[in-house]
C-alpha cells in the first residue's frame, strides 16, 4: 500500500504510521531520495533502517514553519531545488518541538541538530511567526540563526516589528523561486568552507548556482514586465507596538490588494546580513 | 489528433487562461519547480488545493448559514483560501477573497453572502480550466510529445 508524505507528496520511501504526537517532515539524503519520517523516528534512530542519513555539515538545513499544507508543500520544493535539506512542520510548537525548545530540559540530542535556516509564516493560529521568532532569539542554542518571516500582507509595522525582533529577512507571499535563490546565496556566504574559513558574499552580489542544472521551463515569462504598475505604498497599520497580532490583520487598504506588489519596493524586505552571519 | 496540434491547442488554452487573468504569474513560478525528478509537481499542488478549498468552502457555507454569524470563525477561512489561491497563481479567485474579507470586516451579513457566491464561481472556474489543461497535458505525454516551452510576450 503507497502511503504518501502529506509535505513533499513523494512516495519513495513508506511513511510511518504516527503517534498522535508525532508529524511528518520530508528530508532529501545523499541520493536525492526523499525520506518521509515523523519525528519519532528521527530521535529514536534505527527504526527498521529509516535512520535519516547523518547531516552532512556542507549541506544547508532549513526548517520551514508553516500552517497551510498547500504553502509547505511550494515552500519545501522552492528550497529542495535550491540544494536544501527542509524538514517543513506546520506550526509554531511542532517547530519548537522540532528543536527542541518546547520545554526547559537540556537534551544532547539537540546538540547535534544544524539548522542553517528558519523560515516561517507570519500569520498561523496558536503561535504567530513572530512569537516563534522570539521563541528561537530567545534560546543559546538557535538565536544565531537567521529567521526568515513570509506574509501575505505588506504591513510596514508588522515587518519592522519582525526585523526589531532579529529577523533576517521578511519575504512577502507567494513566495517565489527567486526569493529563495536569493536567501540560498546569503547563506552559502556564510557556510564554512572545508578549510574552516568563512566566506561572506559581497551582499549585493546574487550568485547564480551553476552546480544545478537549469530546470527546464515549460513557460517563460518575464515577470518584471514592462506593464508595471506604480508601486504600492506599503500599508500603514496604526496599532500599539503592544497590540496583539491579530489587531496587526486589520489591514487598511485604498487600492485593491490584486494588485502586482512591485519588486523593487525598498520597504518590502531588507536584504539579509545581520551582525550575526559575519 | 496530432501531437503538433495538441500542443498548440495546449498553448493557446494555457495562453487564454492568463490573458482572461484566470491563471497569474505565480502558476509559472510553480511550473519552475517541476522538472524531471517532480513531473507532476504542479498537478499534485493544485490537486491539493482543490481538496483544501473544497473543505473550506463547505465550512464557509455552513458558518454563513448560521443564525448568528461567527466573523471570527468566518475570516481566517477567507484568509486561509486567500493564501492558498495566491500560492498556485489562482488571481481571480485570490481577488475574490479580498472582497470578501472586506465585508466580513464589516461584519455584513449579505455582503459575504453574495462574496461567497462569488468565490464559488471563480473557483469552480479555475478548477475547471486547470482540469482540462491537465489533461491535454496528459493527451500529449501519451502520444509520446513533450510539454512545449512557451513565449508568452505579454
Amino acid at each position: 500500500k503507497e502511503n504518501r508524505c502529506e509535505l513533499c507528496f513523494s512516495s519513495l520511501l513508506p511513511c510511518f504510521v504516527s503517534s498522535p504526537l508525532s508529524y511528518y517532515y520530508s528530508s532529501m539524503a545523499k541520493d536525492g531520495g526523499v525520506s518521509c519520517l515523523r519525528s519519532s523516528e528521527m530521535l529514536n534512530v534505527g527504526i527498521g533502517g529509516m535512520e535519516p542519513p547523518p547531516l552532512d555539515l556542507d549541506e544547508v538545513h532549513v526548517l520551514a514553519v508553516d500552517d497551510s499544507l498547500v504553502d509547505r508543500i511550494v515552500i519545501e520544493r522552492l528550497l529542495r531545488i535550491t540544494s536544501c535539506k527542509v524538514t517543513a512542520v506546520d506550526s509554531g510548537w511542532r517547530a519548537l518541538e522540532f528543536l527542541g525548545l518546547d520545554n526547559d530540559k537540556a537534551s544532547d540530542e539537540f546538540d547535534k541538530l544544524k539548522v542553517d535556516m528558519i523560515i516561517t509564516d507570519y500569520c498561523m493560529p496558536g503561535m504567530t511567526g513572530y512569537e516563534l521568532l522570539k521563541k528561537i532569539k530567545e534560546s543559546s542554542s538557535f538565536r544565531q540563526v537567521p529567521v526568515v518571516i513570509m506574509s501575505s500582507e505588506n504591513v510596514l509595522t508588522r515587518i519592522d516589528r519582525c526585523l526589531e525582533e532579529g529577523a533576517e529577512d521578511f519575504l512577502l507571499k507567494p513566495v517565489k523561486l527567486a526569493d529563495v535563490k536569493r536567501l540560498r546565496s546569503c547563506l552559502t556566504g556564510d557556510v564554512k568552507l572545508s578549510n574552516g574559513n568563512k566566506r561572506k558574499l559581497p551582499e549585493d552580489s546574487v550568485s547564480v548556482d551553476t552546480s544545478l542544472p537549469p530546470p527546464p521551463l515549460s513557460l517563460t515569462f518575464s515577470t518584471n514586465s514592462s506593464d508595471s504598475s506604480p508601486p504600492l505604498s506599503p500599508v500603514e497599520v496604526f496599532s500599539s507596538p503592544l497590540s496583539s497580532p491579530e489587531d496587526d490583520d486589520d489591514v487598511l487598504t485604498s487600492s485593491p490588494e490584486g494588485s502586482p506588489m512591485s519588486e523593487e519596493s525598498p520597504i518590502r524586505r531588507q536584504k539579509m546580513g545581520s551582525p550575526g552571519l559575519d | 489528433m496530432e501531437l503538433v496540434q495538441m500542443q498548440k491547442s495546449l498553448q493557446d488554452y494555457t495562453k487564454s487562461l492568463f490573458l482572461d487573468g484566470v491563471l497569474d504569474s505565480q502558476f509559472l513560478q510553480l511550473q519552475q519547480l517541476q522538472d524531471e525528478s517532480n513531473p507532476d509537481f504542479v498537478s499534485q499542488v493544485v490537486t491539493l488545493f482543490f481538496q483544501d478549498s473544497d473543505r473550506i468552502l463547505n465550512d464557509l457555507s455552513l458558518s454563513l448559514d448560521q443564525q448568528v454569524v461567527d466573523f471570527k470563525k468566518v475570516d481566517p477561512h477567507v484568509h486561509q483560501l486567500k493564501g492558498s489561491s495566491s500560492s498556485i497563481g489562482a488571481q481571480r479567485v485570490k481577488n475574490a477573497c479580498v472582497v470578501f474579507r472586506n465585508f466580513c470586516e464589516q461584519q455584513n451579513v449579505e455582503g459575504c453572502h453574495r462574496c461567497l457566491q462569488q468565490v464559488k464561481k471563480e473557483y469552480y472556474l479555475v478548477k475547471n480550466r486547470l482540469e482540462t489543461l491537465f489533461k491535454l497535458e496528459q493527451q500529449i505525454v501519451a502520444s509520446g510529445g513533450m510539454i512545449p516551452a512557451m513565449e508568452l510576450g505579454f
